[in-house]
């Protein structure tokens, strides 16, 4: 376990030593919202209509952004060799990272989430759904993008590539995501939603860091 | 010693890469004592020192907070006073709190051949440790390697430039594909 | 039990099995497909609710079917693959994969023309359409991954891991599709509301199914050896095997 928080240690330190880069697809996922009124009317009613999923995908899209970093700079450097080559266990050793990223990267964008549903004109129980799904969904996303982002580390193009392998898997994460929001706005109870992403996301760190453990050791091949 | 010879692109690299564990090899097996590697992973690893064209720490972070996590990593007791004096040796005084992106190249490569001087293991495997070393730095690492090995370790090693005649060498010739 | 898989790991038993499956599956699957689908266009009975324009079930419903159990197959291969470390497992992936995504586009194309007569319009938000469209970018995908890595050891072994993320995902995109369907439903036909198809229009979708499925096989033959071929031009069998045919 001590290795697992030095890894986090050390994650954690690298997220602020670079210039807080960690902030850019947050704000990258506040313009993708804001392009939308400008680009359908300002029209209150439209917006709530369809803000629900231009706040999901603007996330997804960032966290795109943001996942492909999660290995790039320690495979160029060779740290990820290193840690492939420590005794301990690499599945736990790449959940560290994972979660180290989901903290910088998604955890302020859960922070941002009021002022975006406040830009789409979301009622309260709608910001509510909308913060719930966030917060169960995007760990979910980290996990399963960790996959795709180790297989790809080595790879020079990383970007579109990743959105390929990435997005269609994501689409039931945005579906269930969505319509809990959807029903919150019409005063449906919306647990059920919730519990389908729960359970995936239980799913997902059951067999995950098995997966990106594998994968890291295939960028090294 | 072993020193794997040949000329460039014979597959020195991509043999000390599967020797490490690292790749896995299109046929055959790695067997460390009586055990093949992939059975024993984690016994295998921590015998086990790789350093390779790539320094393997982040440029954004100290040496000593490198040389900190990856003994963390190893599972190493951690002493900064023992790091700062194996810097020390290696002409790095002062050096420690520097980022390792301001350093030189020779200065980058002796904080990643500090681990030799770190951690205890059995089986040292090193690509090209000689590069960016000025000489006195490759003098340090021949004595550090020349003491290895009365000890009993064994060094896999790939090498342009001549180790000093007081090791014993065996070499292996790779031929061009 | 799995010694018989053994020898297949090496390339060249693999690339002989190919060559002598080869033709015992495509002669059989032409047939078939040319009987199935001259009787289904030409001689099956008229629906009477769609006309004749449900006809083009004979194409789309094998289409559909065998996309989703080609990339079931990419799946499985990948687990062999991963789990027996077989490298030829790998290749036939990639011989599957541009296989499966044309089913998928046949399967997308023909349901977008059927969807004019019955809908009035190329494209609707249909369940099943939408399913398809998400695997067809799930095959992209897959192609695009192994054309991306110069190591093709590396490639095979991401589009492993690959297929099979993609495979665990995929009942649960379809379910998702479905749900989200009926949330959204406007007023669109589900296009196979009549559970009993009579049986003389039935026989000739089996043999088109079954055709299709044959035709994958011979085509994933044919490529499996094409892969194998490029990626060990350099080995001696290889080289002996194209001067023979050269002399031939």
């Amino acid at each position: 376990m001590s290795v697992f928080w030095s890894v986090f240690k050390r994650d954690w330190l690298l997220a602020f030593r670079q210039n807080a880069e960690f902030l850019q697809p947050v704000l990258f996922c506040l313009l993708v919202v804001t392009m939308f009124p400008l680009g359908i009317g300002p029209s209150p009613q439209t917006l709530q209509k369809v803000g629900p999923g231009i706040i999901w995908v603007a996330a997804l899209l960032s966290s795109l952004l943001a996942l492909e970093k999660l290995f790039k700079q320690d495979f160029l450097d060779g740290s990820l060799e290193q840690l492939v080559l420590t005794p301990a266990s690499l599945p736990m050793l790449a959940i560290a990272k994972v979660l180290v990223h989901w903290l910088v990267s998604s955890l302020p964008l859960l922070l941002l989430s009021p002022l975006l549903a406040l830009f789409l004109n979301l009622t309260w129980d709608m910001y509510w759904a909308l913060l719930l799904t966030l917060l169960i969904g995007t760990p979910l996303m980290s996990l399963i993008g960790a996959i795709a982002v180790a297989l790809t580390a080595g790879l020079n193009k990383g970007g579109t590539l990743l959105g390929l392998l990435l997005l269609p898997v994501y689409i039931p994460l945005l579906i269930f995501a969505t319509s809990a929001v959807e029903s919150a706005s019409l005063n449906i109870p919306f647990v059920g939603q919730l519990a389908i992403i729960g359970a995936m996301l239980l799913f997902a760190i059951a067999l995950t860091p098995f997966a990106v453990a594998y994968a890291i050791k295939v960028s090294q091949n | 010693m072993l020193v794997i010879a040949g000329p460039n692109g014979a597959g020195k690299t991509s043999l000390l890469r599967i020797l490490a564990g690292l790749s896995s090899p299109e046929a055959g097996e790695i067997h460390w004592g009586t055990k093949a590697i992939d059975d024993d992973e984690s016994d295998y690893k921590s015998a086990l020192i790789y350093i390779g064209h790539k320094l393997g720490f982040s440029i954004n972070l100290t040496a000593l907070e490198n040389l900190r996590f990856w003994m963390q990593q190893r599972e190493q007791p951690v002493n900064d006073d023992v790091i700062i004096d194996v810097l020390d040796d290696l002409a790095l005084v002062g050096m420690e709190d520097v980022l390792v992106r301001q350093m030189s190249a020779g200065q980058q490569r002796r904080v990643a051949l500090a681990r030799l001087w770190l951690t205890p293991a059995k089986i040292w495997i090193l690509d090209e440790p000689l590069t960016a070393l000025d000489k006195f730095g490759i003098k340090l690492l021949q004595a550090r390697m020349l003491a290895h090995i009365k000890r009993g370790g064994m060094i896999i090693s790939t090498s342009h430039q001549q180790f000093a005649e007081d090791i014993p060498v065996r070499v292996l010739e790779l031929e061009p594909s | 039990m799995w010694k018989w898989l053994h020898p297949y790991a090496k390339t060249e038993e693999t690339y002989a099995l190919c060559g002598r499956l080869y033709p015992w599956l495509l002669w059989p699957a032409i047939v078939l497909s040319v009987v199935g689908t001259l009787w289904g266009l030409a001689f099956a009975p008229t629906d009477y609710q769609q006309g004749d324009s449900f006809r083009i079930i004979y194409i789309h419903v094998p289409g559909a079917m065998l996309s989703m159990g080609v990339y079931a197959g990419m799946a499985i291969l990948g687990f062999i693959g991963l789990v027996w470390q077989i490298r030829t497992c790998y290749m036939a992936i990639a011989a599957l994969a541009p296989v499966g995504a044309v089913m998928t586009f046949i399967a997308l194309f023909t349901g977008a023309v059927w969807g004019k007569p019955m809908w009035g319009t190329w494209w609707v938000w249909d369940a099943r359409l939408t399913s398809e469209l998400i695997l067809l970018f799930l095959y992209l995908g897959v192609i695009a991954l192994y054309g991306a890595f110069d190591d093709k050891i590396q490639a095979g072994k991401a589009v492993a891991v690959m297929s099979l993320v993609g495979v665990i995902n995929l009942p649960i995109i379809h379910y998702s599709v479905y749900w989200w369907n009926t949330l959204h439903q406007g007023a669109t036909i589900s296009k196979f509301d009549n559970p009993s198809i009579s049986s003389d229009m039935l026989w000739p979708l089996l043999l088109n199914i079954l055709g299709f499925g044959l035709l994958i096989g011979a085509l994933a033959c044919r490529r499996l050896q094409n892969e194998i071929l490029t990626r060990e031009m350099r080995r001696p069998w290889v080289q002996t095997l194209l001067l023979g045919e050269g002399a031939k």
